[in-house]
């Protein structure tokens, strides 16, 4: 269980503001951190790792006292035992592969699992490689190895999958899955994808300039009563052109791009680049099977 | 014209030593800079930046009456050490290392700083030291700015004059290196030798610039 009380201030693009969260979360338990950047998600969970200093608050983590400012403690990063997945990967250059993963070992017991991740995440065949070698998919195998090798009681993600194409990222969705059933370590994920958070995790924190403004299991926090219709998709906004007295909208759903009438109602509000449900409540789709 | 092979000989042996000697102490005078934000950081880099631009006889000066037997430094230095620093080849080893300082210090100070924050981040994730992060994540990554340091350190100790003649004083054999050998022969009038002196400094410093820049220009187009 990590229980988590603190406040900072923040600086962020739009000025001043104050990180202010309160939360917890269960041992084991897959949780994401979502929303806009410059909310503070990175933030708290560099706070968590002990990357960054509160200004105030307490943070326990399965019943060791991590932070509490009023006690004057706070446990310096590399005695945390956390697991640190970073935007940019932070692989070691001069390293290869294995050496990366080597050099997280503390304990004989931990060169074994070396091995056994490697093996796991399809990495023995790289296993001399340097990190500039590797692509971006086959570097974030690597980070993520790398940050299970020590067992760490918390996992944390900062935006993984964010810099890879989406295919990798449906595979490396997936491994992620795999890993958390293996290894059960409590992971806190910083996301902005909606379909990464419903895929991956139970639950969710919405976090809103430096605020939990709502957090729940995904369908929870995404769904309200008006949207729940028959079926209904997540996408993006590519344009809307007037056709006559109704509106063509061109969406980007996943990766597949297709088109819509709306009303001029609908499109009122809307502009390119927003996000959007997609969702049909009188008819029932038809699903035909492609493969 | 009688060719005295023994300054330019000083000269060299001085810079090695010296070089060798802030390889080390440079490096990790730089990691601990690179590593904190605070006033005594800021004084510490101060201190080491004061030789680019203190005359370098003012530093002599000051080392004059650091070193000297007569002073309580002096005294510190000799019974710990056993070594009367003034007017003596390791007294000239002592002030090259503190005047050339900033060389060795600045190219590792800002290749650390150039490297990603998440490398060193990542490493504290892992539970490791600060020691540990600087050996084996830090240093390896910027071996160009180790070799800069290095090389720079060398050349600027090939060509120390003031500070070399303040607290060596310039003696046969001992503290006489080559740009004082120089200095003397042209007080003397003695053009030709003084030709020789220059030249010999004039290739070396020369040499030593063209090795760095092509070295770092080739690693550069390695993607280092």
């Amino acid at each position: 269980m990590i229980r988590i009380d603190i406040r900072k201030k923040l600086m962020t693009a739009e000025g001043k503001r104050e990180l202010s969260v309160s939360l917890e979360i269960e041992k084991g338990e897959f949780t994401t951190l979502f929303g806009k950047s410059g909310a503070g998600k990175t933030t708290l969970l560099r706070i968590i790792a002990g990357l960054t200093e509160p200004d105030e608050g307490i943070l326990t983590v399965n019943g060791e006292t991590w932070i509490d400012t009023a006690k004057d403690i706070s446990l310096p990063a590399k005695k945390r035992k956390t697991g640190f997945v970073f935007q940019d990967y932070a692989l070691f250059p001069n390293m290869s592969v294995k050496e990366n993963l080597e050099f997280a070992c503390e304990k004989q017991d931990d060169r074994r699992k070396v091995d056994e991740l490697m093996e796991m995440m399809s990495l023995a065949e790289l296993k001399d490689r340097k990190p500039g070698q590797l692509s971006g998919g086959q570097q974030q195998r690597v980070a993520l190895a790398r940050a299970l090798i020590r067992n760490p009681e918390v996992l944390l993600l900062d935006e993984p999958l964010s810099a890879l194409d989406h295919e990798t990222r449906q595979k490396l969705q997936n491994e992620i899955i795999n890993l958390h059933k293996y290894f059960s370590p409590t992971v806190i994920m910083v996301s902005h994808d909606i379909g990464e958070v419903y895929k991956l995790s139970k639950k969710v924190f919405c976090l809103e300039e430096g605020l939990i403004t709502k957090s729940g299991t995904p369908s929870e926090v995404f769904n309200n009563k008006k949207m729940r219709g028959r079926f209904q998709l997540m996408g993006e906004v590519l344009e809307i052109v007037p056709s006559d007295i109704v509106f063509e909208v061109s969406l980007l759903i996943g990766n597949h791009f297709t088109r819509v009438l709306a009303t001029e109602d609908e499109v009122k509000d809307l502009q390119a680049g927003d996000r959007v449900f997609l969702l049909s409540k009188a008819f029932n789709p038809i699903l035909i099977k492609t493969n | 014209m009688e060719l005295d092979l023994q300054p330019l000989l000083l000269t060299f042996k001085l810079a090695t030593i010296s070089s060798l000697l802030l390889l080390l102490l440079g490096t990790i005078i730089a990691c601990w800079l690179a590593n904190g934000r605070g006033k005594i950081y800021l004084t510490g880099e101060i201190l080491v930046a004061l030789p680019l631009i203190l005359p370098p006889s003012v530093l002599g000066f000051y080392l004059l009456l650091l070193f000297s037997p007569e002073s309580l430094t002096g005294q510190i230095i000799e019974s710990l050490t056993g070594l009367r620093l003034l007017f003596s080849f390791e007294g000239l080893i002592a002030a090259s290392v503190i005047a050339t300082l900033p060389f060795m210090v600045f190219p590792v100070k800002s290749g650390i700083e150039n490297l990603p924050v998440s490398l060193r981040e990542a490493s504290a994730t892992l539970g490791k030291s600060t020691f540990t992060t600087s050996l084996r994540v830090l240093l390896p990554n910027i071996k160009p700015s180790l070799l800069a340091g290095f090389v720079l350190s060398f050349a600027h100790v090939v060509g120390e004059f003031g500070v070399v003649l303040m607290i060596g004083g310039g003696i046969p054999g001992e503290t006489k290196v080559a740009s004082i050998a120089l200095y003397d022969e042209v007080e003397a009038l003695n053009y030709g030798t003084a030709h020789f002196y220059a030249l010999g400094l004039f290739t070396v410093t020369f040499l030593v610039l063209v090795f760095v820049y092509f070295y770092n220009k080739r690693s550069l187009l390695k993607g280092f």
